[in-house]
C-alpha cells in the first residue's frame, strides 16, 4: 500500500542529521476530489532528492521548487494548487480538486 | 519542524504508539501531542476523534487556524487458522491497509499455494504469537474451530491490549469455548472481549461474506466512538 509515510520521515530526519537542508511539505487541506488525503507528506532535501507525494505527481515539481526557498529562507510557507487557481495553467490538478500545502523546513530552532 | 520534535514522533511511530502533530498554519508553530499526554491535553476532544477516525485535518481554535497531523500505527490483523474463511479474509484486510499475518500449525493449511504474499507462521500458537507483538492497534481473530490451536491462541490475545478478539463458532461452540477458557484461568472480562460468533450479522454465508462481516465488524470497533460501538453490538 501507498499511504504509509514511514520511510518519508525517517529519511527527513536521517537527512538532517547528515548535514542537509530539509523541508517538509504536507498537505494541510484538500476540497473535491483531491488526489492524496490530508496528512499526506513529501520530504525534499538540498539536492532536490525528495520522497513521498502530495499529489498524483501533478504539482510535485512545483512544491519542490518553493521547497527548496523555503530551506533557504527557514520561513514556511502555504500553498495552493487547483483549477480554479491562476496558476493552474502552469502546474494545476487535473482532477479538479484543490489542495493546500504547508512547507516547512525541518531542523528550525 | 524542529529536529527534536521530529525525533520525537519517530520515536513514537517506531514504538507503534499514536501521536498528533499540532501545527499553527499562521506562525509555523509546532507541538507533539503524544497519546498518553492526550487526556491532559486542552485540546483532547478535538484531538481524540480526529485519533480515531485515524484522519488528518483543520481546526479552529482560540481564533488559530491549526493542523492536526495524526499518525496512528497501521493496524495489524493476526489469524489463527489457515482456513477457507482466512484466504478469503487476508487479501480484504490486506486491500484495508492491514498488515496481516496467518498463524497455522498445520502446515497443509498454512501453505505459501493457499495463501500467496501473505505472512504466515507454521507454529503452535505458543511459538508464533509472542513475536508477533499483539498490540492495541492489532485486531485478533481465531478461527480454526479447533480447541488445541484457538484457545491458546485466545489466551494470549487476553493478555495483550488488542482492540477486537473474535472467535468463528456458533453460540453454543462459544459457550463451551468460554467454559474450557475459564477452566485454564479466563476471566468473565477476558470472555465478554471475544466477538462470537463473530462478525455483523449480514447474513453471510461463504468463506468471502463471512470476510467482509468479519471486517465490518473490525472497522466498526476500530473508529466508532464508544457509545455508538455498544448500540452496534
Amino acid at each position: 500500500m501507498l499511504n504509509r509515510d514511514e520511510d518519508i520521515l525517517k529519511a527527513a530526519e536521517d537527512w538532517q542529521k547528515a548535514g542537509h537542508g530539509v523541508a517538509l511539505a504536507t498537505v494541510v487541506e484538500t476540497w473535491g476530489s483531491a488526489p492524496r488525503p490530508a496528512g499526506s507528506s513529501l520530504v525534499i532535501n538540498d539536492e532536490g532528492t525528495f520522497l513521498g507525494s502530495v499529489s498524483g505527481g501533478c504539482v510535485e515539481g512545483a512544491v519542490v521548487t518553493e521547497a527548496l526557498d523555503v530551506i533557504a529562507s527557514g520561513q514556511p510557507k502555504m500553498l495552493e494548487f487547483g483549477v480554479a487557481d491562476e496558476t493552474a495553467w502552469n502546474v494545476g490538478l487535473s482532477c479538479g480538486g484543490t489542495i493546500r500545502v504547508f512547507v516547512e523546513k525541518v531542523g528550525q530552532s | 519542524m524542529k529536529l527534536e520534535t521530529l525525533a520525537a514522533l519517530n520515536a513514537e511511530r517506531a514504538a507503534r504508539r499514536p501521536a498528533i502533530l499540532v501545527t499553527d498554519t499562521g506562525s509555523g508553530e509546532q507541538r507533539l501531542v503524544k497519546a498518553e499526554d492526550l487526556a491532559g491535553d486542552p485540546l483532547r476532544a478535538e484531538l481524540s476523534r480526529q485519533l480515531r477516525m485515524g484522519k488528518s485535518g483543520m481546526i479552529e481554535a482560540a481564533g488559530k487556524k491549526l493542523f492536526l497531523n495524526v499518525y496512528a500505527p497501521t493496524a495489524k490483523l493476526v489469524i489463527v487458522g489457515a482456513v477457507h474463511i482466512s484466504q478469503a479474509l487476508a487479501p480484504l484486510a490486506r486491500a484495508l491497509d492491514y498488515d496481516v499475518t496467518v498463524v497455522d500449525p498445520r502446515t497443509a493449511f498454512a501453505s505459501p499455494e493457499r495463501f500467496p504474499d501473505v505472512p504466515l507462521v507454521a507454529e503452535w500458537p505458543d511459538v508464533a504469537l509472542p513475536p508477533l507483538n499483539v498490540d492495541p492497534y492489532t485486531a485478533f481473530v481465531a478461527l480454526t474451530h479447533d480447541p488445541k490451536i484457538d484457545d491458546p491462541a485466545l489466551l494470549h490475545a487476553f493478555e495483550r491490549e488488542c482492540f477486537y478478539i473474535g472467535a468463528l463458532g456458533s453460540r453454543k461452540t462459544h459457550a463451551k469455548r468460554a467454559e474450557r477458557l475459564r477452566a485454564q484461568g479466563a476471566g468473565d472480562s477476558d470472555i465478554a472481549r471475544i466477538h462470537a460468533p463473530i462478525g455483523l450479522p449480514i447474513g453471510a454465508v461463504s468463506p468471502s461474506e463471512i470476510a467482509v462481516a468479519i471486517m465490518a465488524e473490525i472497522t466498526a470497533q476500530l473508529r466508532l466512538p464508544p457509545k455508538e460501538k455498544e448500540e452496534a453490538a
